[in-house]
């Protein structure tokens, strides 16, 4: 008896996912659901489950369902190579999305690009993601799209001097400086000085003393968040009022910023691809209906790959089959507003504008969108 | 704004003294280079936090509470690590290496601890009003600093130079042997000086957490880089050359920093360490040892 029953489940076993295929449209995604940078896959992966059950509600390809699986990587290349593999080899994918770091990206889209396997990534803000190959997508908004928003926005309120400063031991935050550079020289700022300092400095005041000397409409800071509050917190002791604008590059972008440096951050500026008070573009929606299903607040990885996993579902549609090399071509062509804002992919499957991009503004140590 | 840049350094330049004066007395009497000094100045500026934060404490009374605290931290570090070493041949050597292997094992049992992440003193714990005159901005914080220093400068040579305690002090220094055949408890002057040297780390990092806003469990390590070079450049276990070197090297720093480049500031505190070292291996202001306090 016991062997019949076995024998029944291995017989069902067999039969469900052939039932299934017919039924569903197999997309894989490989995300960070373990380790120390789990926080972001976990996100992505919420905003992914909850397009997907709106989407579902009406399915692709005239009623089918799109049947996702999630495959961790652990923020490990070699594991995620694996389980790009396995969703092609085994799961017989039609499209990835992810994976969730632009290392992984480097590992992995070599990998699905050989197999011409659409791979869309999410969260891959490096340069040189789309270099790989023909079949790399991205929906994330590099740094060099975000900081001419935020600049433009300044010079809207009268700023036509800058100073800069920078944390010169730190990739992320010389990176960050070289696009600030760059975007300030092109949009016609003239820089007053350039000033750098160590990520783990305390004492900015030489710097600071020295820009207060050149009166410069706005000071503008490509460092993580710890150091920026310290730079904001002394330059209030050395007397910095509303008069000079403070504008954060990427790392600026964190509410630990007001946590840290309090009412000293009130009035900088910082650019970000999302925010959770926007009212625009189906925002409000989406927030409740995360809130609703996970009962946190969504984040700009849940909000990207809510995104991503609905232009994904457009493409699988509009490519009339369930076939990698139709979708890889239709998804090239999606038009799409979503809750980042307008939507469509280069010649070269970046993301083609920066209109989605809010300017934020702290206040009382908690950002507000500036108007 | 030459004043104001002045000014910045003076103020630096008091930090560093702050830190460098507790270091400076456990070198100049107990013969070690002990780097769990850092560990006191991070255990002060955590506790003070805890005490203003969860308990509610005015920090007047936070302060002196973490300065006995981190003393305390000291001392029984001291008699953890030391004793055992204080005998050997090449005690400075060995002192060196334990302690710098101990220093990081307690920073990162404090980061697992407490984590990793930069806290400050709640809003308001020392008013944030600034002085203006001429131009020239000091705030309450950065003037209790300068104050601190200057009156514990004051005060620890006093004790050294009035006091019977201080003879008995500098004679231990000097030859302990011959001061433990005098009928002075060595052991007990000791741990009162790793209890003194702990309380002033401890002190210290109150001081400057409170005007820098950045307290984590890393805090005194990036203090040490400064504060050997200070201890170095004074002349080891000297007082009064660890706050002229302190107030020298603040001065350097932001002059460098302000007018010509400030990513070059690093480099000139270390360059002036090496030809320090090369010229007068015994420091700037160093004396003949047992003049040092």
């Amino acid at each position: 008896m016991k062997r019949r029953h076995l024998g029944l489940l291995a017989a069902a076993l067999i039969a469900a996912p052939a039932f299934a295929q017919a039924q569903t449209v197999p997309v894989g995604a490989i995300e960070i659901l373990s380790g120390p940078a789990a926080a972001y896959g976990i996100a992505i992966k919420a905003g992914m489950e909850l397009a997907l059950d709106e989407i579902n509600q009406k399915g692709v390809l005239g009623g089918q369902k799109i049947a996702l699986t999630v495959e961790d990587s652990a923020g490990n290349k070699d594991q995620a190579i694996n389980a790009a593999r396995k969703l092609i080899g085994r799961d017989k994918v039609v499209a990835i999305i992810g994976p969730t770091l632009s290392n992984e990206m480097f590992a992995v889209g070599p990998v699905t690009n050989e197999r011409k396997i659409p791979t869309l990534g999410t969260s891959t803000t490096a340069t040189g993601i789309t270099d790989i190959g023909p079949y790399i997508f991205r929906t994330s908004l590099p740094e060099s799209d975000v900081i001419p928003v935020t600049l433009a926005k300044a010079m809207t309120r009268g700023v036509k001097t800058i100073a800069l400063m920078y944390a010169n031991d730190d990739a992320f935050s010389k990176s960050g400086f070289d696009v600030m550079k760059a975007a300030a020289e092109k949009a016609g700022l003239n820089i007053v000085t350039i000033d750098s300092f160590g990520s783990k400095d305390t004492d900015f005041s030489a710097q600071l003393t020295k820009i207060k000397g050149l009166k410069p409409d706005a000071v503008g800071i490509s460092a993580l968040v710890e150091p920026v509050s310290g730079v904001l917190l002394q330059a209030r002791q050395l007397g910095f009022g509303k008069e000079t604008l403070f504008i954060g590059g990427n790392g600026s972008n964190s509410p630990k910023l007001g946590a840290i440096a309090g009412a000293a951050a009130d009035g900088l500026i910082v650019g970000s691809p999302w925010f959770i008070g926007k009212t625009t573009d189906g925002n409000p929606a989406f927030v409740e209906a995360f809130r609703a299903k996970y009962k946190v607040d969504p984040d700009q990885f849940a909000a990207q790959a809510y995104d991503a996993m609905k232009i994904m579902a457009i493409a699988i549609d509009k490519a009339g089959a369930a076939d990698p090399e139709k979708i890889a071509t239709s998804l090239g062509k999606v038009q799409f507003s979503g809750v980042m804002g307008p939507f469509a992919f280069t010649d070269h499957r970046d993301p083609a504008t920066a209109a989605g991009v809010v300017v934020l503004t702290m206040q009382d140590g908690k950002f507000t969108i500036l108007q | 704004m030459l004043a104001q840049q002045l000014v910045n350094g003076v103020l630096l330049g008091a930090t560093y003294a702050l830190f460098a004066l507790g270091f400076t007395l456990m070198f100049g009497v107990l013969r070690v280079i002990n780097l769990t000094y850092g560990f006191t100045f991070s255990a002060g500026a955590f506790i003070a936090l805890a005490l203003t934060r969860q308990v509610g404490l005015n920090i007047a009374l936070a302060l002196p509470l973490a300065a006995l605290g981190s003393g305390l931290i000291a001392v029984l570090l001291d008699s953890l690590l030391l004793p055992r070493l204080r005998r050997r041949p090449s005690a400075e050597l060995d002192s060196l290496m334990v302690t710098l292997g101990a220093v990081l094992a307690l920073y990162s049992l404090m980061t697992a601890w407490l984590g990793p992440d930069i806290r400050r003193f709640p809003p308001g714990t020392i008013s944030a009003t600034a002085i203006e005159l001429a131009g020239v901005r000091v705030t309450a914080a950065q003037g209790l600093i300068l104050a601190a220093s200057l009156l514990l400068v004051g005060l620890l040579m006093a004790l050294m130079t009035t006091t019977k305690l201080g003879l008995a002090i500098r004679a231990v220094a000097e030859k302990p042997d011959a001061a433990g055949l005098m009928g002075i408890n060595t052991p007990r002057i000791a741990h009162l000086v790793s209890l003194l040297s702990g309380a002033l780390g401890g002190a210290g990092g109150v001081l400057i957490g409170l005007n820098f806003n950045a307290i984590q469990p890393y805090m005194g390590e990036s203090m040490m880089l400064r504060g050997f070079v200070v201890i170095i450049v004074g002349g080891m276990g000297d007082m009064r050359g660890a706050l002229i070197a302190g107030l020298a090297l603040g001065i350097i720093e932001v002059l460098t920093a302000g007018y010509i480049d400030s990513s070059l500031k690093e480099m000139v505190a270390f360059a002036i360490l090496v030809a320090v070292l090369w010229t007068r291996p015994q420091g700037l202001f160093g004396r003949a040892v047992g003049q040092r306090a």
